[in-house]
């Protein structure tokens, strides 16, 4: 604790989470949500919504606690407060559209493991001023949410020819029932990985080729 | 009450319903700890101890849970067990046998965050499996689990030895690879029922 905290709050607290070090696609947080309930676009916005949800409020509350928890037992503190949160959510979704719930079943209490909060609170909600923490763990939340859609999207058009339950190719369409099955899930993230892999590639090669032509 | 015969819930378990690669519960550690076929497998049992330790718990607690009428308790509850039974594995692990303590390292406490863990509590609890029932499902997904994170050790270990594409290299080929196992596992569907 004898570290000053740098309470400056800059576009990269919020931006780090959106594009450079996406938990989903960057550091590979929190897959099992990722990869179960993105097999249609509603869905996958659900599930990130209440993640985000779960990651503000319990980025918040343990900033706010930060001085009080005892370093021996904080990631047993951690975990509590985000099982608190989480049934709050449970609670929620099952009051507003029971259908969602059903859907969504056992991951919406799942939540609780997600490495990725449990991560962020550990490595910054810990040591930030709670706005900081805040704006980090939207960004975050939206990140995340930006990766699942990008799954759910993907999954629903190719396996059941629709976009947010809207039919999108008409009745002779023969959907990809692979894509909304487990494996499906598999392939998409897999190839999302590469399409990224093959950009940072790309980019890297075009910064070191005039380097290369003036030699 | 669950009338699923304990042959059934064994195999659906393992085969079927895979908690790997049909439900994607612990995908951290079957990504992450199945570089090598000799982490893998103390990993898998590991975890399999811990399955059947925290299904014991998770039972008895919901039965406590129930009669006093405070289920919405229960997440909060497992979650407490689940690393009680972690530390105690570990320390058991240290008093009893310290080199594989040591070889299994950083992976012990983070079978605490292993979402098949708690996966395997709740649907244990919405399937209202009984005593009997509930200890076969934890057998069944640990045998599961131990499964699914060897075939992908091996599948990389002969990985390591061939030219690949560089964009292929890191995580986008393990999940190309658990695709292929998880179409596999689906011919498994229908079985035992």
């Amino acid at each position: 604790m004898a570290k000053k905290e740098n309470n400056v709050i800059t576009w990269d607290t919020f931006s780090e989470g959106l594009w450079h070090d996406n938990p989903v696609f960057v550091m590979l947080l929190g897959m099992c949500p990722v990869l179960a309930v993105t097999n249609s676009a509603i869905n996958a916005l659900a599930m990130g919504l209440a993640t985000t949800f779960v990651l503000l409020a319990s980025g918040t509350l343990i900033s706010l606690l930060r001085h009080s928890i005892p370093k021996q037992v904080r990631i047993a503190t951690y975990i509590v407060i985000i099982a608190t949160f989480v049934t709050i959510v449970d609670y929620t979704i099952q009051a507003i559209s029971l259908d969602l719930y059903n859907a969504l079943g056992a991951f919406i209490q799942l939540i609780v493991v997600n490495c990725m909060i449990l991560g962020r609170a550990e490595a910054y909600a810990s040591r930030n001023r709670p706005m900081k923490a805040v704006v980090n763990a939207l960004g975050m939340g939206i990140g995340f949410t930006f990766a699942l859609l990008c799954l759910g999207v993907v999954r629903e058009i190719l396996g059941a020819g629709s976009l947010f339950g809207f039919d999108l190719f008409g009745p002779r369409f023969e959907p990809w029932v692979v894509m909304v099955l487990p494996a499906g899930g598999f392939l998409v993230l897999g190839a999302w990985l590469l399409l990224f892999e093959w950009l940072k590639q790309r980019k890297e090669r075009a910064e070191l080729e005039p380097v290369a032509e003036t030699r | 009450m669950a009338t699923e015969t304990l042959s059934f819930i064994f195999l659906n378990a393992v085969l079927a319903n895979n908690f790997v690669l049909a439900l994607f519960l612990g995908l951290c550690p079957f990504l992450g700890v199945s570089g090598k076929l000799n982490t893998a497998l103390p990993m898998g049992l590991a975890t399999m101890f811990v399955m059947l330790v925290s299904s014991i718990c998770a039972y008895l607690i919901n039965t406590v849970l129930v009669s006093f009428n405070i289920e919405f308790l229960r997440l909060i509850a497992y979650i407490a067990v689940i690393a009680s039974a972690v530390q105690l594995v570990e320390m058991t692990l240290k008093k009893f046998s310290p080199g594989l303590f040591r070889s299994l390292g950083i992976f012990l406490p983070l079978i605490t965050t292993n979402c098949a863990i708690l996966g395997l509590a709740l649907f244990q609890t919405f399937k209202e499996y009984d005593f009997l029932q509930s200890l076969v499902y934890a057998l069944g997904a640990g045998t599961g689990f131990i499964l699914a994170i060897l075939l992908m050790a091996g599948l990389r270990e002969k990985l390591e030895l061939s030219t690949m594409p560089s964009i292929t290299q890191g995580a986008a080929v393990s999940l190309m690879l658990g695709g292929l196992l998880s179409l596999s596992f689906m011919g498994f569907a229908g079985l035992g029922g």
